[in-house]
């Protein structure tokens, strides 16, 4: 992990997110680490309340209510924004860090002209006039290959298709040239044959701007697609990390194993699909020792007995597993 | 792979070259104003209903130098007359004054009393539910439950006791309307601030960097007004006959000053014999209460992208 610290962009090191409801506590985060380093493509991949989207509300300090950053820090070239006001975070949303979401029509103002939302974050961060940040606007729907970009900026967002609306999303995440991109389930909304397009876009993007992204997923084929290296979640902790070739050729952990074996695949029609039995556990009662233990096939007694550390290994992978497969 | 390479590739091109038309239509590009208005205009209906709003208004502000007779002096010999007396156009009421007079006097007062009560108490209102649905927790607890117990009374109820409070008079009335307005109005605003306040678009923001205020006056305020236009334009017309059910009880102007409520009130004794007492001024009321409807949904209609044509 030194080499990745040396030239880490974002460091999340030790990261506890909890929500305290009236009767119980939800521990959606517990303890993830993991670091983004400069011009990367860092998936993060898990299930749905894996506590992938809260890791990064947390990043940039928007976690919903009730929800706490308890413990950890999150450090962005090297300075801990847990620590800053906030306003100096603010001055960082949007300008060095962005955000994509999942769902780009409901993520457009409907009220405004498509360049006046683009335009948007270069008046509040640049201080740009309007009809400057109407001009940029109209670069930035170029960037994202937008064709006719000078016309679309007179449309609503309603008056775009799905694939649009999320280039356009991606044109404002951009626009202030970030130094960190996140997506968060970016594609879900969108059929294959657009999500392609988008994924190929964003990593041009990433090589022409050099920016890191941080894309959060549900689905290995993007990550298999789209990222450098890739991060594996479960119950709010990170089970396995290391190169997309190898977590997804090699899997150690078996949570991971298991996660590939549930995909269908190309040319093996008569494969039957492998579906994980059992459900995640309860963010409000984790199990003391490995939330997957009770779902997993090589589970012993010592995997409940105490939590299990995670474990680096010389090739920069790292897993969270007392037997892990090789 | 192909599509949006070709795409990035292709336009990085063009864009080496100037683009003179582009420059032109970022220098004409069409302001808010101007979609607005392009929208609502082709609305035949609005467009009709605001002329005849306007038209209602400009008579009734010229009514001291239209009005052909005095409205409170009547002319016993005639009374009663019907529609279509010569030099009485308009008929005359039980006490012979002329009703075309009164009708033009009596949109002073009706008129105001419709439309300052409603826009007072809506920008009051708008500012009150933003605010309360907005930050939410305390403030929203102390703002609304404020409001609640306004609630607790019936409306109308309300505004005799404040105007009775207040003492007869018309601002006394136009301002016991707006506090009784107020609660109704911040309960649908606020209802649009919760709403919208979710959005992801609130968040997208948010992500952006803008501050909480930005974004409310930004953001949330223009997605809340359409609620707000809509509803407040049908109140107009109930303001209308309850302002003139102040006067009627002797808390509003004070007869024999007109106004088209006491009109009608006035001719229902004569019913049977002259319905064109009561029927005039009542077909003025429902006219320009209908166009106040018209024009909100037009309003309603052009502010709001997504439903213009």
């Amino acid at each position: 992990m030194t080499a990745a610290v040396a030239e880490a962009l974002l460091e999340v090191d030790d990261l506890h997110t909890h929500f305290q409801l009236k009767n119980k506590l939800i521990r959606a985060v517990n303890g993830v680490s993991f670091a983004v380093r400069r011009g990367e493509i860092l998936g993060i991949a898990g299930e749905s309340g894996a506590g992938k989207s809260v890791t990064c509300m947390s990043i940039l300090r928007l976690v919903p209510n009730p929800g706490r950053i308890v413990r950890g820090r999150i450090l962005f070239t090297g300075q801990d924004l847990l620590t800053k006001s906030e306003k100096q975070i603010r001055e960082l949303r949007g300008q060095t860090v962005s955000m994509v979401f999942e769902d780009p029509l409901n993520s457009l103002d409907p009220a405004f002209r498509v360049g006046d939302l683009i335009g948007e974050a270069l008046t509040l961060h640049k201080g740009l006039s309007k009809r400057e940040a109407w001009k940029s606007a109209g670069e930035l729907l170029r960037l994202v290959g937008i064709p006719d970009p000078d016309r679309r900026l007179d449309n609503y967002p309603h008056e775009l298709s799905g694939g649009m609306q999320q280039r356009v999303m991606i044109a404002i995440a951009l626009s202030c040239d970030p130094a960190l991109l996140i997506a968060d389930n970016p594609t879900t909304a969108l059929d294959v044959t657009i999500q392609i397009q988008i994924l190929d876009l964003v990593k041009q993007l990433r090589d022409r701007l050099g920016m890191a992204v941080l894309w959060i997923t549900h689905d290995l084929g993007v990550v298999a697609k789209l990222c450098d290296r890739v991060v594996i979640m479960y119950a709010g902790e990170v089970m396995e990390q290391g190169d997309v070739y190898g977590v997804l050729k090699h899997p150690r952990h078996p949570y991971t194993r298991r996660l590939i074996d549930a995909l269908p695949k190309l040319g093996r029609p008569e494969q039957r699909l492998m579906p994980i039995d059992g459900r995640p556990p309860d963010p409000a009662n984790l199990p003391a020792g490995c939330p997957f233990a009770p779902r997993c096939y090589k589970a012993q007694p010592a995997c409940e007995e105490r939590a299990v550390p995670l474990v680096e290994t010389s090739d920069g992978r790292a897993v969270r597993c007392l037997f892990p497969e090789d | 792979m192909s599509v949006a390479n070709l795409q990035v590739k292709d336009t990085a091109d063009a864009k080496t070259q100037p683009d003179v038309a582009a420059e032109q239509r970022m220098f004409r590009r069409p302001s808010e104003w101007r979609i607005f208005w392009e929208a609502f205009s082709q609305d035949r209906l609005a467009v009709g209903a605001a002329a005849l709003i306007g038209l209602v208004c400009l008579v009734s502000m010229l009514a001291p130098f239209l009005s052909p007779y005095d409205p409170t002096v009547g002319d016993n010999s005639l009374r009663l007359a019907p529609i279509g007396t010569p030099s009485h156009w308009l008929g005359l009421d039980g006490q012979g004054r002329d009703i075309l007079s009164r009708l033009l006097w009596g949109g002073r007062v009706s008129l105001a009393i419709a439309l300052l009560p409603v826009a007072v108490s809506s920008i009051i209102s708008v500012f009150l539910g933003l605010v309360a649905g907005f930050f939410g927790g305390k403030v929203d607890m102390i703002i609304m439950r404020t409001l609640d117990v306004f609630f607790a009374f019936p409306a109308v109820l309300l505004a005799v006791a404040i105007a009775g409070v207040l003492g007869p008079g018309m601002l006394n009335v136009m301002l016991s309307l707006t506090i009784v307005l107020i609660p109704y109005i911040s309960r649908v605003a606020y209802m649009a601030t919760v709403t919208v306040k979710n959005e992801l678009f609130v968040d997208q923001a948010r992500v952006s960097g803008a501050r909480p205020l930005q974004i409310l006056f930004h953001h949330i305020l223009p997605n809340t007004l359409s609620p707000v236009i809509v509803y407040g334009s049908t109140l107009v017309g109930i303001m209308i006959v309850l302002g003139a059910g102040l006067s009627f009880l002797g808390l509003g102007i004070t007869p024999p000053k007109p106004d088209w409520g006491i009109m009608c009130s006035d001719g229902r004794n004569f019913l049977s014999v002259a319905p064109h007492v009561s029927a005039v001024p009542g077909i003025m009321l429902i006219l320009v209460a209908m166009s106040f409807n018209i024009v909100g949904d037009g309003l309603r209609d052009a502010l709001d992208p997504k439903l213009r044509k």
